[in-house]
């Protein structure tokens, strides 16, 4: 084998040739695709659509809270004209009218819940029903019962002889339990982590899933186009499918950078798109019972209190790791499938496997950071970047940070060589379909 | 300039090349031919550095095959064609040429000189998908010489080329083989070969049946048939006659002595001769005969029509 050498196509010696050859396969992938009118599209739609989105959700949030119409019949007579109104409910004390229906009742006044309060036998409360047309909302169940209760127990310490001043006091003290991250002393907020963790997570996993599909729809028009075999007697294949992997690896951090700022100067005009929004929620902020006013406050504050630094390396890392990771596999897999795209479809089952797999440990993951599933998704490579973004926001122990990262890029590594090696014989292979057991011949014999 | 020396690449299923030895000179147009399946793209994938031998040597002037230094020597057109169909055709050309080794400058110079000759100019805005058939032939047989390969090999050149096209190809093939470029040309079609290359090889089931000078081979396989056009009837020689058409005749000789008789016949009856030729062989029908006695004659005709 005296070829064999020289036709390496991994060659020891790094020649600045083939590195100008990488190069120029990368500039090409980046700007055919950042040049493409759907490039342009998805990157300025999907803020349009996200600010969109969530202005419209507060939109509707602060707009669709329509006053909902409580009869309250109180046969007891402890808790007329004493229930909380509140901002979203109006409450109606009536007189049961005997021979006629709830249905009636409410229907006669165009009410809305109707609530029956039976008379107590010997001062305790007997049974208190709720009603209301397809079954009542957890939210008003949750306000009247509260109302209910607090009512109940005022009376009850108030016929304990305590003073009805003192009960005022008691009511309206309250502490306020803060959190704290052992280690850098600051204030936490799991709601906050959970969130941070969520998106992040979500956003790797879809980064890996939408570009390594791009990898795979640009290997496999190469190979249907059989521009491969042009390109091949040119450079080795390995040049080619790692110019084709980072050239996609810039688009995708171009579209994330530029998302990032569109959403941000966005976000800015969401007070101008809805008007009047900020103000009702600061309204409604000050209107819940047990919201403090400063809740958009400490939000923020919770927000800022976040290592960010820590949180976008490490997106940036994972991102960048987990693309890599699978996007060797995905431009084996468009090696090895023709012009069916079906076909694709099937092939790519046992690589978006471990993707949704990884998302399904996340959603655990978000709620028991520390789990030994969630320890096991962070740590192993085709899991990690979409789980370890999701416990960074907890706080995760350094050795473990650092033993996740060595994991994913041996992985890398590990995936690269071995979808190099399905991809030099599949992109050359043409007119039938790859079966998994003829790839795993080109694995073992090439 | 070429050497290739017992090579071989063995599939799972079939010896695609098996003991392959070829030698051809600098400036040569040499022809590959063969049935599709007898190794042809295998053989030329191996020369062009797209996959390795099992075993055997490439020898580039001299130099074993290595892919950075031989790779901007050769210039390779395979049989599918292949382009990027969203690419504009000027970006393509520069692209493909820049992969080739030119430097930018280099490239567009090149691709200035090459459309300018081949009066493709006004396509160069144009994306890939929007050429036609014959359109996209041309501007890949351009990428395929715009680095002045040394190697020039093209697997079937003509197939979607109208005839004024093909004579344009044609002749720059000619004039690169003047300037000293080697061409290898693959095809199936023969008459293409006898017209355009000097020298050939036929390979079937991976190993070459035939190699020489299409000349001499033609020589080599003569069955001593001569066509004759007179205005008399010839007497006595019917058991040389395998067709006869009114006073024009096909005639078969044990050897070429016996050919000069029937002339003199001719002339000896005062016949007028119209015509009186030898009939070689054309390169299908030796091929057709050989590749049928090695029981692929089949497969053969199926590709051929």
């Amino acid at each position: 084998m005296v070829l064999s050498e020289n036709l390496n196509p991994f060659p020891t010696k790094q020649s600045s040739t083939y590195m100008k050859k990488v190069w120029l396969i990368i500039q090409r992938e980046y700007l055919t695709r950042v040049r493409k009118k759907s490039f342009l599209v998805t990157t300025f739609l999907v803020p349009i659509l996200m600010v969109g989105l969530i202005s419209s959700v507060a939109f509707m949030a602060s707009k669709s809270e329509q006053k909902q119409d409580i009869a309250v019949i109180d046969e007891s007579g402890i808790f007329i004209n004493r229930m909380d109104t509140g901002s979203s409910y109006a409450i109606h004390y009536i007189k049961d009218v005997p021979g006629s229906t709830y249905t009636e009742l409410l229907e006669k006044n165009n009410w809305d819940i109707l609530v029956h309060i039976f008379p107590f036998k010997n001062g305790v409360p007997d049974s208190i029903n709720m009603y209301k047309d397809g079954g009542v909302s957890l939210n008003a169940k949750e306000f009247i019962s509260n109302d209910i209760n607090t009512i109940y127990q005022i009376r009850q310490m108030q016929d304990a002889g305590i003073d009805k001043r003192k009960i005022d006091s008691i009511n309206s003290s309250s502490i306020d339990v803060k959190s704290f991250d052992l280690k850098s002393n600051q204030e936490t907020s799991s709601e906050i982590a959970t969130m941070i963790g969520y998106v992040m997570g979500l956003l790797i996993y879809l980064v890996i899933l939408l570009y390594g599909v791009g990898v795979m729809r640009g290997v496999t028009e190469e190979k249907t186009n059989r521009i491969a075999e042009v390109i091949i007697s040119s450079v080795r294949p390995f040049q080619l499918m790692m110019g084709k992997i980072v050239g996609i690896a810039f688009v995708g951090l171009t579209q994330f950078v530029l998302w990032l700022i569109l959403t941000g100067v966005m976000q800015l005009f969401i007070p101008l798109l809805v008007p009047g929004l900020s103000g009702s929620m600061h309204a409604q902020a000050a209107n819940a019972q047990h919201v403090p006013q400063n809740e958009i406050a400490s939000l923020l504050q919770a927000l800022s209190s976040q290592n960010w630094t820590l949180i976008l390396s490490c997106f940036l890392f994972y991102f960048l790791g987990g693309y890599f990771l699978y996007a060797a596999m995905f431009a084996a897999v468009g090696s090895m499938v023709n012009e069916d795209q079906q076909e694709a479809q099937q092939m790519t089952v046992p690589i978006t496997m471990p993707i949704i797999a990884g998302l399904i440990i996340m959603s655990s993951t978000i709620k028991d950071p520390n789990s030994s599933l969630s320890v096991f998704g962070s740590m192993f490579p085709l899991t990690s970047p979409i789980v370890m973004m999701a416990r960074i926001p907890y706080g995760v122990p350094a050795w473990q940070i650092v033993l996740s990262m060595i994991f994913l890029v041996v992985g890398f590594v590990a995936m690269t060589w071995l979808g190099a090696k399905i991809y030099r014989t599949g992109i050359l292979l043409y007119g039938k379909k790859a079966s998994w057991k003829e790839v795993i011949r080109w694995i073992r014999y090439s | 300039m070429l050497e290739i020396s017992h090579l071989k690449k063995y599939y799972a299923t079939q010896k695609a090349v098996d003991d392959v030895s070829l030698s051809i000179g600098k400036g040569n147009i040499f022809g590959l031919l063969g049935p599709n399946g007898a190794g042809k793209s295998s053989l030329l994938r191996m020369i062009t550095g797209i996959t390795m031998p099992d075993s055997g040597s490439i020898l580039l002037n001299g130099i074993p095959f290595n892919l950075d230094t031989h790779s901007p020597m050769i210039g390779y057109m395979p049989e599918e064609r292949g382009l990027y169909k969203k690419m504009k055709v000027g970006e393509q050309a520069l692209y493909l040429g820049q992969l080739k080794g030119l430097s930018k400058s280099e490239a567009l110079q090149k691709i200035e000189s090459w459309f300018d000759k081949l009066d493709m100019q006004s396509w160069k805005n144009k994306k890939v998908e929007d050429l036609s058939k014959g359109m996209s032939q041309k501007l890949q047989f351009v990428i395929t010489v715009m680095h002045d390969p040394q190697l020039l090999i093209l697997d079937e050149p003509f197939s979607g080329l109208d005839p004024v096209n093909s004579a344009v190809i044609k002749d720059e093939i000619h004039e690169l083989a003047k300037k000293g470029t080697t061409i290898i040309f693959s095809t199936h079609r023969m008459e293409q070969v006898e017209e355009i290359c000097r020298e050939i090889t036929l390979i079937n089931k991976g190993k070459v049946i035939l190699n020489g000078d299409v000349a001499e081979i033609r020589q080599q396989f003569k069955k001593h048939i001569f066509r004759l056009e007179t205005d008399g009837e010839l007497q006595g020689f019917d058991q040389y006659i395998i067709e006869r058409k009114d006073t024009r005749y096909m005639l078969q000789f044990p050897d070429n002595e016996d050919a000069n008789e029937v002339l003199a016949y001719c002339i000896r009856n005062h016949f007028k001769i119209m015509h009186y030729s030898e009939v070689l062989p054309s390169l299908n029908e030796i091929f057709i005969g050989l590749v049928e006695g090695d029981g692929a004659f089949r497969k053969f005709e199926s590709v051929s029509n």
